[in-house]
């Protein structure tokens, strides 16, 4: 709008929610729509203070249900809009999500994931899993990213932005309540001061003209009569959703070359794995790190790949296997060696316990 | 004088004749939504959001920007839009399922906040699209698919009175009606109000429009009639329940 919310690069020192806040002005977000729910709430806090300093809009809804599809409304008519939530909240937005998965809306959400089932804890967890890759009665048409550092909450959520409406498939960032809640630093900016052009948004409806006279009326729709006509909606998004998994697909990994045990993690969870690894490799073990980036698209080549380099796994996750089902489906006619898990639900990981896990068994 | 014969200049002809059942009310009410688009001449900045339930047959049904949603979740699609950009009217069309049931929460916090779109609910006293099933609208002793021996109050509750509801809670500057497919002057009289609310930006605008369901009552042409001239009237009354200035129509 006016001036730039950033100016120059600018270190801060601040909790996930407000990052992603800051994001979503610096990305050029017009409109947030949301709920109540924690631990996401700061992110509405944040940005309705700084909204009508930037000409940004916010409707505070009735339930996440609205929220969704307040949402769809304010992207179809144009807008970069966005949510966020969490828990069962994240539940109910599997209904607007999957709508926006079949008629193509780049919805784009923040989801701080807390401990379930039901109302559960309000603190974290990685049991969202599931149902942001593959919630809803749907194929998985979305883009999931992982993110582990507030760094990565605010690049993250500003590419976000830009996955959603270049490749119209719903784009979220899923963080959790620890990400959510604590402070540490990170560098923000105006995402053009370092070259990242923002992709333009385009109006679904309220096109130029009247439609009948000088357009087609645009007509947009999810239900269909017959099953033939369904699958020759269907198949195309499916063929693009494939097409767009190579060019968005990420993953992180380090010293997977030489290694016998590779730490399998995602998310917040990663950076205990990555410290764990740096530790054991200072004490000669051979150990190595993977963590995909993109729950869905999943990085199964890349693990695969890995695979042919260390095929013993030690795997970490906040939840009962929810990430593991992905990596083993990954792993299918691959051999492997040896698969080990430590399931926390809703509770967090150190490195230290990482450590004595590996280092017990050699 | 409107020539009541003609097609609206609005309607997608090629999707003519429409998929609507014969007899069925959505036919009459989207005639008559079609002649006030014309004579209002907004064609260039209404979005028509249509809901699941018979309603989502009128996807395609005018020369108009339409989003088809899910079941209830039609007024937070055009708020949402509303919101993003004023310029644009936005009307939610749906069922009584859609609207006093499924979506109930979205159409009271729509009203609560006056948000400047007009929701549009065709009262059939029942769920076409799924079969004929008890709404919130069913008569008491109305015989339904999934109530049998009649509606019974004292188990399933009244019938729900929506324009009574939101005139209860409307903020000012919002436009609150019922109208019938049985008196398409005075309903065209409504909907003309409830869109030209909305181009004023007044406030919420909300019509309810008493209709027929020939195929799920299992009426012929005079007994479907008959419903909706003696039966549904008895108990919901047309009329203006709210306007800007507070001069109503009864
Ligand atoms: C979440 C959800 N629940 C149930 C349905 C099934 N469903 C489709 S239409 C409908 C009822 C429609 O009735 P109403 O809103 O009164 O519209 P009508 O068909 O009578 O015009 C229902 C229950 C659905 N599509 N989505
Ligand atoms: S089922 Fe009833 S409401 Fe639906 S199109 Fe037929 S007559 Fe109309
Ligand atoms: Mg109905």
């Amino acid at each position: 709008m006016t001036d730039k919310p950033i100016q120059g690069e600018k270190r801060v020192f601040m909790t996930g929610n407000e990052t992603l806040a800051w994001a979503a002005v610096a990305a050029g977000a017009d409109i947030m729509y949301g709920y109540p729910i924690t631990p996401q709430n700061e992110v509405m806090h944040y940005w309705t203070r700084m909204a009508p300093k930037f000409g940004r809009k916010f409707l505070q809804t009735e339930d996440e249900l609205s929220a969704g599809f307040t949402t769809i409304g304010g992207i179809m008519a144009g807008s970069r809009a966005f949510s966020a939530t969490a828990g069962p909240g994240t539940t109910l937005f599997q209904e607007p999500i999957s709508m926006a998965e079949m008629m193509r809306i780049p919805l784009v959400m923040a989801i701080l994931q807390r401990g379930g089932p039901s109302t559960a804890t309000v603190i974290y967890s990685q049991q969202e899993v599931n149902m942001m890759t593959f919630g809803g009665n749907g194929e998985g048409w979305r883009v999931v990213y992982s993110t582990a550092t507030h760094q990565e909450l605010y690049d993250y959520m500003i590419k976000s932005f830009n996955t959603a409406w270049k490749y119209r498939f719903p784009t979220f960032v899923l963080a959790d309540g620890y990400q959510a809640k604590m402070r540490e630093p990170l560098t923000m900016y105006n995402p053009e001061d370092r070259g990242i052009e923002m992709v333009e948004t385009e109006r679904f409806v309220g096109l130029p003209g009247v439609p009948g006279t000088d357009r087609p009326p645009a007509h947009h729709r999810n239900t269909f009569s017959v099953e033939e006509e369904l699958y020759e909606a269907t198949m195309p998004i499916q063929k693009e959703y494939e097409e767009m998994s190579e060019h968005v697909v990420e993953w992180e990994e380090e010293d997977v070359d030489d290694a016998d045990i590779i730490i399998l993690s995602h998310g917040v969870v990663s950076r205990a794995a990555k410290a764990a690894k740096n530790r054991l490799r200072a004490k000669g073990y051979k150990v190595g790190y993977f963590r995909p980036i993109t729950l869905r698209p999943f990085p199964e080549k890349a693990l695969q790949k890995v695979a042919g380099k260390c095929n013993n796994f030690l795997l970490a996750e906040s939840a009962l296997g929810q990430f593991a089902r992905p990596v083993k489906e990954a792993l299918f006619n691959v051999p492997v060696n040896s698969f080990e898990t430590i399931y926390k639900p809703g509770v967090g990981f150190t490195a230290e316990e990482l450590v004595e896990k590996i280092e017990s068994a050699r | 004088m409107t020539d009541h014969l003609a097609m609206p200049k609005s309607w997608h002809v090629e999707t003519k004749p429409h998929k609507f059942c014969p007899g069925c009310g959505h036919g009459i009410a989207l005639k008559i939504l079609g002649e006030v688009i014309d004579e209002l001449n907004i064609q260039d900045r209404l979005v028509f959001g249509v809901d699941i339930g018979c309603s989502l047959l009128a996807w395609d049904f005018f020369d108009v920007d339409t989003v088809q949603t899910h079941h209830g979740r039609t007024n937070p699609v055009m708020v949402g839009m509303k919101r993003a950009n004023p310029d644009l009217l936005c009307i939610a069309y749906m069922g009584d399922g859609g609207g006093y049931a499924i979506g109930s929460q979205h159409l009271v916090n729509s009203a609560f906040r006056n948000e400047r779109i007009l929701a549009i609910v065709i009262n059939n006293c029942n769920y076409g699209m799924t079969g004929g099933q008890m709404a919130p609208t069913t008569l008491p002793g109305q015989k339904t698919e999934t109530s049998p021996y009649g509606r019974d109050a004292e188990t399933t509750g009244s019938p729900t009175l929506g324009p009574e509801m939101v005139a209860a809670i409307a903020s000012p500057g919002a436009y609150v009606a019922r109208g019938s497919i049985a008196n398409i002057k005075q309903l065209k009289r409504f909907m003309k109000k409830a869109v030209e609310n909305q181009i004023a930006g007044n406030g919420f605008s909300f019509l309810e429009v008493l209709s027929s369901c020939p195929t799920n009552w299992r009426t012929n042409a005079k007994q479907t009639w008959a419903f909706v001239e003696d039966e549904m009237s008895k108990y919901f009354k047309t009329g203006e329940l709210r306007t800007p200035d507070e001069k109503k129509e009864a």
